[in-house]
């Protein structure tokens, strides 16, 4: 078996589409994207693909677990937040800052009248516990919203709206709290990490290698999730959620998982953003980023990890040229696409690629079918029988209108599935 | 209240809904391998009945023992776990997943977070999909798409999935409801085969259905025990048939 071969039949993978996907997203993201366009326009493609991480928690959260959060914002802060902690403090040493009342602490907190640092600050001065911070504190949030949420059953458009509520309190909290977050302005002017400048070309490029290759562990962690019996059960979950429930399993603690794991991917494009655009300001956190997010990955796909990145990417790049030009439209365009993409695309780009991917025969996937080599009925065959055994039995059966009505209900349901429910997007 | 031999024992259970019982009462013993038959006018609280002892609603009093154990304590998927499984009126499957992987997400092993996320389908698994499948007549519908089952297929899916977790007790609500007469029967005979060993709560409006399967029916009304016994006895009865059996 070749190594090609092992790949196209891995559950992990995908098949052989899968594979594919991920070679040409890579070749996009490594080579295309870096060798195509200049360090200024590359460094702006590595911002959009730190959304990028929140899309593929969506996809996992919504897409695949349908419970949609309006505040992944608050994630994609936190992790932000925490990294620019860290820079801010290794900008503010106390030669640097020397004209300060009190040098050695960030200029905002000077300007705000304060004259020690606060105490929550001090362990940003480590690295390490930065790294830690960016990892656990948003992921820790997610559990106590999701525990005191989850827990008691609040779900559906109730947990959509919470979500938003506590995205906007926060990014109240940031502005408030002036002298402690630098407010509005957020923390600007960082310059080095570890006495690396993180300002000059060759550290662009190498940030946004670093974002591009975190960015695949993120989707390959996703593919594990949604490989594995999790990840049947997140589908079985948003289907009949009562049905898993009286199968034994405690559906809060599913929900509440895959919450946190969406919250920590947000939280490390958060910490890839401040380190890539050099700043965090509250913009980033409240309701109207949050949202953002979720229509980047309405756009590319929600049940798809590949699409969401693409969606990301488009959506982004949609917005830096057309707000360029025509800065007034594009929040209007932006509501008319996602509208446009609820209405008549519920599955986004990577809908749309599917469904002609499958019409004209496109990477076939022998992998798959040939996987389970005892079962000799493929879908379409089974479907034959099925319909076979459905006309026999109508001939046969004296309640012939009874079997006429199930074989209705059944092409019924075939249609609703192929364009699945969005509207709880709509709310 | 004291230690039987009964596989589930309903003793003095009452629910109220702002003030209207729908279960009045009620004392119910259900023996091993037993299959019982719940019937009753609509709005009787058969329906009600499985709620309670599946957790699905809380009881406002009395007790219900499986086992010997207290279920009115525990939450739904510890009931579950010890041992009882519930089938919903309307078929409830997982129609976005195939028929092997409904069958197999109800398999009970890694039933926690961090357990599905390292369950591996091992042979056993396989195994006891396929003897399931062959139960409810579903093994060449395997790898298609659950959501393009006919109903009556739908309805044996969800026992197959019930059936996966062997329960010791399986409660059915209306599980022949819109199939057909030849579908009908192979259920009766599936219901049969397998209530070897375990006991089966069924609710059932089809008389002639319920003839083929009951060892024994508890008629309910209004929330209360209207009469129970063999189904001549029952059929018999004077006050039966003047609430439910006359009309």
């Amino acid at each position: 078996m070749t190594l090609w071969e092992k790949m196209c039949a891995s559950d992990l993978l995908g098949g052989k589409q899968g594979v594919i996907g991920l070679a040409v997203l890579a070749a996009v993201i490594f080579l295309v994207l870096p060798l195509g366009v200049d360090i200024f326009r590359l460094n702006l493609i590595g911002k959009y693909l730190t959304y990028a991480f929140v899309a593929v928690g969506l996809v996992l959260l919504w897409g695949h677990g349908g419970i949609l959060s309006l505040g992944q914002g608050i994630f994609f802060g936190l992790g932000g937040y925490a990294m620019a902690m860290f820079l801010k403090l290794e900008a503010s040493d106390p030669i640097t800052t020397k004209i300060q009342s009190t040098p050695g602490i960030p200029d905002f907190m000077d300007w705000n009248q304060l004259t020690a640092l606060p105490w929550f600050w001090e362990p940003f001065k480590s690295l390490p516990f930065t790294i830690f911070a960016v990892l656990t504190i948003p992921a820790l949030f997610a559990y106590i919203i999701g525990y005191a949420m989850f827990k008691r059953r609040v779900g559906g458009v109730y947990f959509s709206i919470i979500t938003q509520a506590v995205a906007l309190i926060l990014s109240i909290l940031i502005v408030g709290q002036q002298g402690y977050t630098g407010g509005v302005n957020g923390m600007t002017d960082l310059r080095t990490m570890l006495g690396w400048d993180i300002r000059t070309d060759s550290a662009k490029y190498i940030l946004y290698y670093a974002n591009g290759l975190l960015l695949f562990g993120a989707i390959f962690l996703s593919k594990y999730v949604m490989s594995s019996k999790f990840g049947m059960l997140l589908l079985a979950m948003r289907d009949k959620e009562e049905r898993v429930r009286f199968s034994g399993y405690d559906v809060s603690n599913f929900k509440i998982f895959i919450f946190c794991l969406a919250a920590m991917m947000s939280a490390v494009g958060g910490a890839m953003f401040t380190l890539q655009v050099g700043f965090m300001s509250p913009s980033f956190v409240g309701i109207v980023p949050s949202i953002e997010m979720v229509i980047f990955c309405a756009v590319g796909g929600r049940a798809s990890l590949i699409g969401a990145v693409y969606g990301t990417l488009l959506v982004n790049y949609g917005k830096t040229v057309f707000s360029e030009t025509y800065p007034e439209l594009w929040l209007f365009l932006m509501g008319g696409l996602f509208i446009a993409v609820v209405m008549f695309f519920p599955n986004g780009i990577a809908g749309i690629w599917d469904k002609y991917a499958t019409k004209y025969g496109w990477f076939k996937d022998k992998a798959v079918t040939a996987k389970k080599p005892e079962v000799s009925t493929t879908g379409v065959e089974t479907h034959a029988v099925l319909t076979e055994t459905l006309s026999a039995e109508a001939a046969a059966a004296t309640e012939s209108t009874d079997v006429a009505a199930s074989v209705k209900k059944t092409t019924r349901k075939k249609a609703a599935i192929s364009s699945p429910n969005i509207r709880g997007a709509e709310a | 209240m004291s230690n039987t031999d009964f596989v589930l024992a309903v003793e003095d259970l009452t629910v109220s809904f702002d003030g209207f019982k729908a279960v009045d009462n009620l004392t119910m013993y259900i023996d091993k391998n037993e299959l019982r038959v719940l019937v009753g006018p609509n709005g009787a609280g058969k329906t009600t009945v499985l709620d309670l002892i599946c957790g699905k609603t809380k009881s406002t009093g009395g007790s219900i023992k499986f086992n010997n154990t207290e279920l009115t304590k525990l939450s739904e998927h510890e009931i579950v776990r010890s041992g009882v499984g519930r089938k919903f009126q309307n078929p409830s499957i997982y129609e976005n997943l195939t028929v092997y992987q409904n069958l197999e997400v109800s398999y009970p092993k890694g039933r926690g977070v961090f357990g599905s996320l390292t369950f591996k389908r091992t042979q056993e698994v396989e195994d006891q999909v396929r003897r399931v499948a062959a139960d409810i007549m579903l093994t060449e519908f395997l790898d298609m798409e659950s959501a393009l089952l006919s109903h009556g297929q739908k309805q044996w899916l969800e026992i197959g999935m019930l059936l996966m977790q062997e329960p010791e007790l399986l409660m059915l609500d209306e599980p022949v409801a819109g199939m057909s007469a030849k579908e009908r029967d192979q259920t009766a005979d599936l219901l049969n085969r397998i209530c070897q060993n375990r006991s089966v709560i069924v609710i059932e409006h089809d008389m002639e259905f319920v003839k083929k399967i009951a060892h024994k029916v508890t008629v309910l009304h209004q929330g209360k025990i209207l009469a129970e016994g063999p189904m001549e006895k029952v059929q018999a009865d004077e006050k039966v048939i003047e609430v439910y059996l006359g009309h």
